[in-house]
């Protein structure tokens, strides 16, 4: 067995989770929601990105940035209509609320597009490989990862470095002083939940290349888009990162060991960061 | 013209009334100082003024427009700015940052048109040399600069400080009132709630009272502070 070329392959697949854990990171950063339809809106992006593939016949790459602005305005809209609405004091209201539209969507999706499981055509790039020594390195995983890492340096300068940004900080910090500087919370959330939406579509993209996906799928992607922001620390977007990439080596290493350790090594490696490190390995939010 | 009028405000907490039909108006230009008993509604007249809770009844007319019922974020945008007694900075962000925030969202401009306004504004309020560092990591008196830097950002018509002298040493107060002072010497109206009179008679033309809810005075500070009703509420004397 070749540990280093599972490690590698581990490092790559916790881009993927990293990707899946980004959004519900940006969300929960700045109105402390946990968006319990996170998983179901990226398989929602997977079957919209394969919409545009079929009608359009254009690959799976062009097909996302036509879904970047759709998936953008569905996130925008559903802040503004729905989740706005049960923001508050009170944290039940939208985890109801988020649980409530991940049954609709399941539910829709079957109806939709039955159950069937489905997958996005990669073409050549789907079996290129790179051959490094002892080593061989998908180049739709390298893909992956180079995203989730684009991804979160475009975040962080879009957070340190823009006034968008700076009005995400404030909003997180303190709405109530926020709205006294001329910032509308609403607003705010509403932005920042449609561009979530776009780092689920990213997200989406890889998932239905990389693996088969149907309608039921999106509780599993969660769950592991929830360790990897908990075992990175809530805040930290590169905190994220590693916590995917600590899932992703746990799980290719348990299934080297035994196919059917995989999905269990991930789990137990989250219940280990949280034995030893119930912050996560990076905390950056306080309260 | 006042530029800001409240008529006949009447605002309740349960059967607690905060605000008891309260009625004054600023002329333009004026920097009015309120004092009042702890729990005498002085924040919540603030409050009221800024839009962060709405009255039960009566008016508020900012520059001659109804604005009782817009928005906090409505009406900083149309010019009230103000100071907390508490200082609330967004602490992860550094000092130009809050201001940064402040000027880009609550003018409705670009970042860039706003960086040389804060940068000035840092230096009125002696604050350039912190800059750069995490709001949090402030000390009291600047805390309470950056509340004042971060309202002048917004670039205010009306000014309300709420308690910005408190728990600060003689000479902090000194140095605030100064940068008080300028900044109403250069046309902005000041309410100003302070329960540090000497502090406050060093800026305001007028004094209003506040007791329970309702105005038991308002006029020019020396005659104010010599009324029957002030000494009685204000120094619990009975007379």
């Amino acid at each position: 067995m070749n540990w280093l070329d599972t490690i590698v392959q581990g490092i790559l697949l916790g881009g993927l989770y990293a990707l899946f854990a980004a959004g519900l990171s940006l969300v929960f950063g700045i109105m402390r929601l946990v968006n319990l339809a996170h998983g179901d809106l990226i398989v929602l992006g997977a079957y919209l990105i394969l919409l545009i593939v079929s009608l359009l016949g254009l690959s799976p790459f062009v097909a996302a940035l036509v879904a970047l602005p759709l998936m953008f305005g569905l996130g925008y809209g559903l802040q503004r209509v729905v989740l706005n609405r049960v923001l508050g004091e009170d944290i039940l209201p939208p985890l109801l609320v988020t649980f409530g539209i991940s049954v609709v969507l399941q539910n829709g999706l079957l109806q939709g597009a039955s159950a069937d499981t489905r997958r996005l055509p990669t073409g050549d790039i789907g079996v290129a490989s790179l051959n490094l020594g002892p080593v061989t390195i998908g180049v739709l995983p390298l893909l992956t990862f180079a995203s989730a890492v684009a991804v979160i340096v475009l975040l962080n300068h879009m957070f340190y470095h823009s006034a968008l940004g700076r009005s995400f900080r404030a909003t997180s910090d303190d709405p109530v002083t926020a709205s006294l500087m001329g910032i509308r919370p609403r607003m705010v959330f509403a932005q920042a939940t449609g561009i979530a939406m776009m780092i689920v579509t990213i997200a989406a993209l890889y998932l239905g290349m990389r693996a088969n996906f149907d309608p039921a799928i999106g509780p599993a992607r969660l769950v592991y888009a929830f360790e990897a922001v908990i075992i990175g620390g809530l805040g930290s977007l590169w905190g994220t990162l590693a916590g995917g990439v600590i899932i992703g080596v746990a799980q290719t290493m348990g299934a080297a060991i035994n196919p059917e350790w995989q999905i269990l090594s991930g789990h137990i490696a989250f219940l280990l960061v949280l034995l030893f490190k119930p912050r996560g390995l990076f905390p950056r939010a306080f309260d | 013209m006042a530029i800001i009028a409240l008529d006949n405000v009447c605002k309740s907490f349960g059967a607690l009334k905060v605000a008891d039909g309260i009625s004054f108006a600023v002329p333009e230009g004026e920097a009015l100082g309120i004092i009042g008993p702890n729990g005498a509604g002085k924040s919540t007249l603030f409050n009221l003024i800024t839009g962060n809770i709405a009255a039960d009844s009566g008016t508020v007319h900012f520059m001659g427009k109804d604005v009782t019922r817009t928005s906090a974020m409505q009406r900083c945008l149309s010019g009230i700015g103000r100071s907390f007694q508490i200082p609330q900075p967004f602490g992860k962000m550094t000092v130009f940052e809050n201001l940064l925030v402040a000027a880009a969202f609550g003018q409705g401009r670009s970042e860039r048109s706003v960086e040389t306004a804060c940068a000035e504004i840092l230096d009125r309020t002696g604050l350039l040399v912190r800059a750069n560092a995490s709001a949090e990591s402030l000390s009291l008196l600047e805390r309470k600069r950056l509340e004042l830097a971060r309202a002048l950002a917004t670039d205010p018509k009306l000014l309300l400080l709420d308690e910005i002298a408190g728990g600060l040493t003689e000479g902090e107060c000194r140095q605030l009132v100064g940068t008080i002072r300028d900044i109403h010497a250069s046309g902005t109206t000041i309410i100003w709630i302070e329960h540090v009179l000497h502090a406050l008679n060093a800026v305001v033309e007028r004094l209003l009272v506040l007791d329970f809810g309702r105005v038991v005075g308002i006029g020019e500070p020396a005659a104010i502070m010599a009324s029957r009703e002030v000494r009685e509420i204000y120094l619990g004397i009975e007379v």
